[in-house]
């Protein structure tokens, strides 16, 4: 198992590295930070100055080995846009973002799982029949008009829960939570399904067909025929045979609902990781992207790593090598 | 004596699209505590259907239509579904055909048998887990005590099945349902199979109803056999007489299609056609169309089980009021 663990983290250090690469070698391209930050009025002389003080002047890949270097040891170096050190930036937004993103997949695999196996087992209900029908609108609408949509009648109308913002915060150490106080929680609650809804609706199709799939099977026909109760057939029998799909497309989910929060945070201004993301875009401040495209790449690499050992838990059959054959 | 196991008139229709097609009509037999009754047939004759039938677990939308199943003398048919379940398991067990897929690949065989017997028997978790190393003992599986917190995946096709054969005994039914229980298997491990299920049947003193299409485990081990054709009973009897001396047609054909190993063939005897689909069952007797004994009346009326002397057999050529009589070939004097 160490082993296994060790090799994966292996293989993920050139995956970082491509990630790096590309990300560092694309921004190049994505505008000139100099002219930015030096605005209208400057000399020669200043500009000068101000590409050396930040490298610029050197060839690409000795700008290239540099980045990898101090990124290794946790450090970004400056905000060309806030002039403040990049991982202090990112530290500072992250726990918007995650607790976002927590509550995001919270919501979609706790309701997607529960509204799959209903839908699974009662494939004919009415009930069964909306929710497949709903579940078209969650898969097939973009999440800024979801977040529009439900700010229009939540906030708008109803006036029942604010449109944009984290609302008051609690700091904990370093991490700023929103869950402690009454209006975090009611700020989380549009953004978070704004976030979820697509994989909440993904999460459950895919969890009704494999139910739909593993009923069919001969070991729940055999469970029924040994008179277990509905309870241990469905839930017990079948739902846990359902489980290393669902945990693939969801652990890839979750990876995806961290990366994609941005369009959710931008919609209701949230301000996490995704909204300095965009922020920074438009003014190539490149340090920022650079690192927040590591940060990504480093979460879907431990999610999958997580999902791997995930299999090995649920399914018995991928645990070779304990000695005990036939 | 009372039946174990008795069904009556039994009818299972499916209601499709293209009308409603009858997949079982007019099927009658029934099983003495102890006995092994064999049921053989081709494939679509209805054979596990039947078994289905039994245990309550016709895939919808296949629904009985009519007759009755009564076990120990209490109808069984018309139960809810939780009255059901309480009784399959505990009172009918079930067998299956591929014992691959029929046993859950994230349970150890521990935990599956431990399960069942908790559902149906009022002992403990403790006591339920030296009974599940007991029947994996009685079953034949070695190092009892060890294999069982293996997971399925780690027993070959034949101790899967034995596997399976303790599933569906471990809580102590009288009457088992046996579908195909050794067609998945070799050849070599079929007989260990046959022969483990027969010794423990006659051990608990158990019925069985043991569908198969292999004439040979049923000589083996049947005390008697219906032989099914397009949703029927054909003809039924002594297992002997069945093999040796059928009356009916079709049974007639079918045990001349078993290839003797005396003496060399140059062609397998084989019955012409096809058994005809549900949707397309003749008028009169089913088998009318393929039978080389067929006259008239065998196309107008269809025929009920008659008494031919050692069995009865669903055949006009038994009724002595029929224009045409059985044939000396089929008499068997």
């Amino acid at each position: 198992m160490a082993a296994f663990i060790l090799s994966r983290i292996l293989q993920a250090i050139p995956v970082m590295l491509v990630v790096a690469f590309i990300s560092f070698a694309m921004f190049t391209y994505v505008g000139d930070p100099v002219a930015i930050m030096l605005g209208q009025d400057f000399t020669e002389a200043q500009r000068a100055a101000l590409v050396s003080s930040l490298g610029l002047d050197q060839p690409f890949f000795v700008q290239f080995a540099r980045f990898i270097g101090q990124a290794v040891q946790g450090e970004f170096g400056l905000s060309y846009r806030l002039s403040r050190p990049v991982a202090e930036l990112i530290a500072e937004r992250a726990p918007a973002t995650l607790e976002l993103a927590f509550c995001a997949a919270g919501i979609a695999l706790v309701v997607g799982v529960a509204m799959g196996v209903y839908t699974g087992l009662y494939r004919n209900s009415w009930l069964s029949r909306a929710l497949l029908t709903f579940s078209l609108v969650g898969v097939s609408l973009p999440p800024f008009l979801i977040g529009i949509l439900l700010i229009l009648i939540f906030s708008v109308w109803l006036g029942w829960l604010p449109s944009f913002g984290r609302g008051e915060v609690v700091q904990l150490g370093w991490w700023s939570t929103g869950f402690l106080t009454w209006s975090g929680l009611k700020a989380l609650v549009l953004p978070s399904i704004t976030l979820g809804l697509f994989q909440l609706t993904l999460i459950m199709r895919l969890v009704r067909a494999e139910m739909l799939e593993v009923l069919r099977t001969d070991y729940i026909k055999f469970a029924r025929a040994r008179g277990l109760s509905n309870r241990a057939v469905h839930f017990g029998h079948a739902l846990k045979n359902t489980l290393v799909p669902v945990i693939t497309i969801a652990g890839l989910q979750l990876g995806g609902i961290i990366a994609f929060a941005i369009v959710t945070e931008t919609v209701f201004q949230w301000p996490g990781m995704g909204l300095l993301f965009i922020q920074s875009v438009s003014v190539a401040d490149i340090p920022v992207m650079a690192a927040y495209l590591l940060l990504i790449a480093l979460v879907f690499v431990s999610i999958n790593l997580a999902v791997d050992l995930l299999y090995y838990a649920v399914d018995p059959r991928l645990r070779v090598g304990r000695g005990r054959g036939h | 004596m009372q039946p174990i196991l008795e069904v009556r008139d039994l009818r299972v229709e499916f209601a499709t699209r293209r009308g409603t097609l009858r997949a079982l009509d007019g099927v009658s037999f029934s099983i003495m505590p102890g006995e092994v009754l064999g049921v053989v047939g081709e494939s679509g004759a209805g054979k596990s259907m039947t078994g289905a039938a039994i245990i309550g677990l016709l895939e919808p939308p296949g629904r009985i239509a009519g007759g009755q199943i009564l076990l120990n003398g209490r109808r069984i048919d018309n139960l809810r579904y939780e009255e059901m379940r309480r009784i399959r398991g505990k009172e009918i067990g079930a067998i299956f055909q591929d014992p691959l897929t029929t046993l859950n690949p994230l349970y150890t065989v521990g935990d599956q048998l431990v399960e069942t017997m908790l559902t149906h028997l009022p002992i403990g978790a403790a006591e339920a887990r030296k009974r599940a190393v007991n029947w994996l003992e009685m079953v034949g599986i070695p190092a009892a005590a060890q294999r069982v917190d293996s997971y399925p995946h780690e027993f070959s096709g034949g101790m899967r099945q034995r596997v399976v054969i303790a599933l569906a005994l471990c809580a102590e039914p009288r009457m088992v349902v046996a579908d195909e229980p050794t067609t998945a298997l070799d050849v070599s491990i079929q007989a260990q199979v046959i022969a483990l299920l027969k010794s423990l049947a006659r051990e608990k003193g158990m019925a069985m109803m043991l569908v198969t299409h292999d004439m040979g485990v049923i000589a083996e081990t049947a005390d008697r056999v219906a032989v099914m054709y397009a949703g029927r009973i054909a003809e039924i009897g002594p297992v002997r007489a069945v093999v040796q001396a059928p009356r009916h047609p079709y049974s007639a054909g079918l045990m001349a299609s078993i290839p003797p190993l005396d003496r060399k063939v140059e062609h397998l005897a084989q019955i012409e056609g096809a058994m005809p689909r549900l949707s397309a069952i003749p008028e009169g007797c089913a088998f009318n169309p393929r039978c080389p004994h067929v006259f008239d009346r065998c196309r107008a009326e269809r025929p009920e089980l008659l008494e031919t002397g050692a069995t009865r057999a669903a055949c006009w050529l038994y009724d002595p009021a029929s224009e045409k009589q059985a044939p000396e070939a089929l008499r068997h004097a």
